[in-house]
């Protein structure tokens, strides 16, 4: 089949009309929910509930409930914490980076990336104040006036952390929320029933669709992306800092920041995938998120994938060119040590598996790629936890080495971040528009002038 | 929402494709108006010209506002590491520049995003405002779905409804509609019912309050700090043999800086230890500070009796009397140490050369009650030396 590579293929297939983009997209918010949705809505809560309690149970023990111990004191806690910050990643990349390289495939997978952004971070953002153990003290983090008059220390990556991880869930909020504004107004203007129009018409401020804001609006979108887009790179840049400032061998690398913001793309990339191949064919919404999609972000994964794969390569180089003898012992370590059941897990799930996507077929495979993504999300959380646990299981005392084991209530916290942040997304799916209304009818065919209209963006 | 149907806001006409509106909004440009707006389901191409708009200008908002983050928090992190509480943190300077750089960034993009989507929406957009004219009518709900619509405002000075009408059909519009200003809502503070409302507040606050400060951060795990699981001294023990939390030393223990008092318990030793210290300046401040804080409450505060537990406590004697004058240096450090008929001893409280330093004071109280002419002459002397007038 030869193919008109200077023609853009259609985003949105069939090219319905306007009208019907508004019912397809508030369907699921219009609709009751159905039997299934109950089921999957009370699976996730209750992986939730159990995360709930082993969290109740870590605040009233303390965090003797771990199997974290000196010298593995970071494990499981900062694990999930690095695992989800990169899950949240893709969202930004997807709504500011692609936004700026006027990929307008991204319309239809924007604002659900976006969310998931946002739960994301709000799963992250939970480990270290659980980790804490008392956590109604983290807020000494803030910089604040207070009796000791004592302040936090700014030149530590755990305080560049704290600082980078909120500003980049304000950030995607503000940005998620100045997308939604518009779509808020055109669901106010559909809704008949007197509660929702009232809860419509208070988020969405009134909005107008007055071309005397869209000309301010769609420059300060703008803004909000050319922002964003450093900020999202400089996030998994300061947590792997968290790692590459301290002296521990297999931590203290410069390849560090890049190897991290790339694994982040990767899994969130594989997340977004896998949450959008149920959501498309849940609400029947296949037509604007389309395979092209799917087979798009299948490319991103390979690429990314491709760059994780080569920092493991670097990673073994280095252990040999540095020299030191501690750091080849971690990197050989790692392969073969206690931790290389994990090792072989992350190199065949992060390097080999995505691989796959060289094949068109695979690509454009729903099922395959439905396998490989969920592989990558196994690959890449065991990718934090094979750094964090095979660093510190073996420092430089051998007398403190440690075999790390999670405990239950470890297992339980883990499970309890996937049911937050799956029971956040069907709440999300299910109250606002998972598909930007405003941004997808902009972009069909015939929607802007034919003639006489300069074409600015 | 209900309308004032004499009070005209404008009237609002529909358009099916961008093409038209395109067309009507030139036109209507074209025409001189100047109170009008355009409302279409998504941006345009072409109509911010059309209309006649220059680029936005908010970029400068988020340029100014980011600058400022990033002076002020670069300025906060200085003062607070540098000035408010200087720490040496591995060994890097006060002003750690290249480490503030990650915090600095992420505070110009928090502040520059806020600051941005702030001035927009509620210094440019004036939002939120649900109350505007053109809500709830068939023509926003149109145009918030597939139409595109175009409102011409009957404060423009070219306002002619019939006229308008006449325009907006021309242009090729099929639904042309009058929207009317809605009436005005006053509300008063003064409702009753918005009263009760503040008055539920302010007790749910209180109660909240209360029970949070006063009980629930007194209930595990919030009070770790205050219920800890160790010994505590004065409590029974249920470990130790003697059923004592706290431990005593073990015989013969001695204490660092420990030296054995020769006349320990005799309370008029044969003879005594002499003054090992000079009354200069420093020794005599020191002497103060300490008769201050542990004779004061007793023999006063010029040595006189006349102490603040007068009444409530058997009174120390002065120690200006005659018996007190004559004992050596070494008789006063005896009653300091050793404790006199119901005065205990001080010997734990008071370090050795502070008990010294203390004679040295009483000695200093003695003389000023019981001075002779020559030190009247000498502060004359001081006086006309140093020029100023120190009281005798």
């Amino acid at each position: 089949m030869t193919k008109d590579y200077s023609v853009e293929l259609a985003l949105v297939e069939g090219n319905p009309p306007l009208r019907e983009l508004d019912e397809v997209i508030s369907a699921p918010i219009d609709s009751r929910p159905s039997h299934k949705y109950h089921i999957a809505l009370s699976i996730t809560g209750s992986l939730l509930l159990i995360g709930a309690i082993c969290v109740g149970l870590t605040f009233y023990y303390g965090i003797g409930m771990w199997g974290n111990n000196i010298p593995v004191a970071w494990a499981f806690g900062i694990t999930n914490f690095v695992f989800w910050v990169g899950i949240g990643h893709a969202g930004t990349l997807i709504s500011a980076i692609l936004y700026l390289l006027r990929q307008h495939w991204r319309t239809g997978i924007a604002r659900f990336a976006e969310a998931m952004t946002i739960f994301a971070v709000i799963c992250a953002g939970l480990f270290p104040i659980i980790h804490v153990g008392r956590p109604w003290l983290a807020g000494y983090l803030i910089p604040y006036p207070n009796q000791h008059s004592i302040w936090p220390n700014f030149i530590s990556p755990l305080v560049w952390d704290v600082f980078a991880v909120s500003t980049y869930l304000t950030v995607s909020l503000v940005f998620w929320y100045v997308g939604l504004i518009p779509d808020f107004a055109t669901l106010r203007d559909r809704a008949t029933n007197k509660i929702k129009k009232t809860i419509y018409s208070v988020f969405s401020l009134g909005w107008r669709h007055s071309n005397r804001h869209w000309v301010h609006y769609e420059k300060v979108y703008m803004i909000l992306a050319g922002l964003a887009t450093p900020l999202v790179l400089s996030v998994h840049t300061v947590v792997s800092w968290d790692f590459a400032a301290a002296i521990l061998p297999g931590w203290h690398s410069t390849i560090f920041p890049p190897y991290f913001v790339a694994g982040a793309i990767f899994s969130g990339f594989a997340m977004v995938s896998t949450v959008l191949i149920f959501v498309r064919k849940v609400f029947d919404m296949e037509h604007i998120i389309t395979l092209d999609h799917l087979e798009k972000m299948n490319k991103i994964i390979l690429l990314t994938g491709s760059m994780v794969g080569y920092s493991y390569i670097i990673e073994w180089f280095m252990g040999w060119y540095s020299g030191s003898p501690f750091e080849l012992f971690v990197t050989l370590n790692r392969a073969f040590g206690p931790y290389a059941w994990g090792y072989w897990i992350m190199i065949s799930c992060n390097v080999f598996f995505p691989q796959l996507f060289w094949f068109k077929k695979i690509r454009r495979s729903i099922p395959a790629t439905l396998i490989i993504v969920i592989l990558v999300n196994v690959g890449m959380w065991f990718e934090r936890f094979v750094i964090i646990a095979s660093s510190l299981s073996r420092d430089f005392l051998p007398t403190s080495w440690h075999y790390f084991k999670p405990t239950l209530v470890d297992l339980g916290i883990l499970f309890g971040s996937f049911g937050l942040f799956f029971t956040l997304i069907l709440l999300f799916a299910k109250t606002l528009p998972v598909i930007s209304i405003t941004e997808i009818k902009g972009v069909i065919q015939g929607a802007q002038p034919t003639h006489g209209g300069e074409h600015e963006s | 929402m209900n309308r004032n149907q004499n009070s005209l806001y404008g009237v609002a006409a529909l358009f099916d494709s961008p093409d038209d509106i395109l067309k009507a909004a030139k036109k209507v440009q074209a025409d001189g108006y100047k109170k009008y707006d355009v409302n279409t389901p998504y941006p345009v191409h072409g109509m911010d010209s059309a209309m006649g708009f220059k680029a936005s200008k908010m970029g400068y908002v988020t340029l100014f506002f980011g600058f400022a983050a990033a002076a002020f928090i670069l300025g906060f992190m200085w003062w607070t590491l540098a000035v408010s509480y200087p720490l040496v943190i591995g060994g890097k300077p006060f002003f750690a520049l290249p480490a503030f750089v990650p915090i600095t960034f992420e505070f110009t993009v928090l502040l520059g995003v806020l600051s941005t989507v702030f001035g927009m929406i509620a210094v440019v957009f004036n939002l939120p405002f649900n109350n505007h004219p053109i809500h709830d009518t068939n023509y926003m709900r149109n145009v918030s779905s597939d139409k595109y619509g175009l409102v011409i405002e009957a404060e423009d000075p070219l306002f002619e409804q019939d006229k308008v009408v006449e325009l907006l059909k021309s242009l090729g519009s099929k639904n042309i509609e009058l929207v009317y200003n809605p009436e005005e809502e006053k509300y008063s503070i003064f409702q009753p019912k918005f009263l009760v409302f503040l008055g539920i507040i302010a007790v749910l606050t209180a109660c909240s309050t209360y029970v949070t400060l006063n009980k629930f951060m007194y209930l595990p795990p919030f009070d770790f700090m205050l219920n800890q699981n160790k010994g505590v001294s004065q409590e029974e023990s249920s470990f130790f043999y003697d059923k004592r939390e706290m431990r005593t030393p073990v015989a013969g223990t001695v204490a660092r800086g420990y030296i054995p008092y020769a006349y320990t318990g005799e309370t008029d030793p044969k003879e005594v230890l002499s003054n090992p210290l000079l009354p200069t300046k420093k020794v005599l401040e020191l002497g103060q500070k300490k008769f201050l804080t542990f004779c004061s409450p007793c023999h006063g505060n010029y040595a006189d009796g006349k102490s603040r537990l007068m009444g409530q406590f058997p009174p120390g004697p002065t120690l200006h009397s005659q018996r007190i004058i004559n004992f050596t240096d070494g008789q006063i450090y005896n009653v300091i140490t050793n404790g006199f008929s119901i005065m205990p001893s001080y010997k734990r409280q008071i370090t050795r050369d502070e008990r010294w330093a203390i004679v040295n004071y009483i000695r200093v109280l003695q003389r000023a009650q019981n001075p002779k002419p020559s030190d009247f002459t000498e502060i004359k002397e001081i006086n006309k030396e140093s020029g100023k007038n120190v009281p005798n």
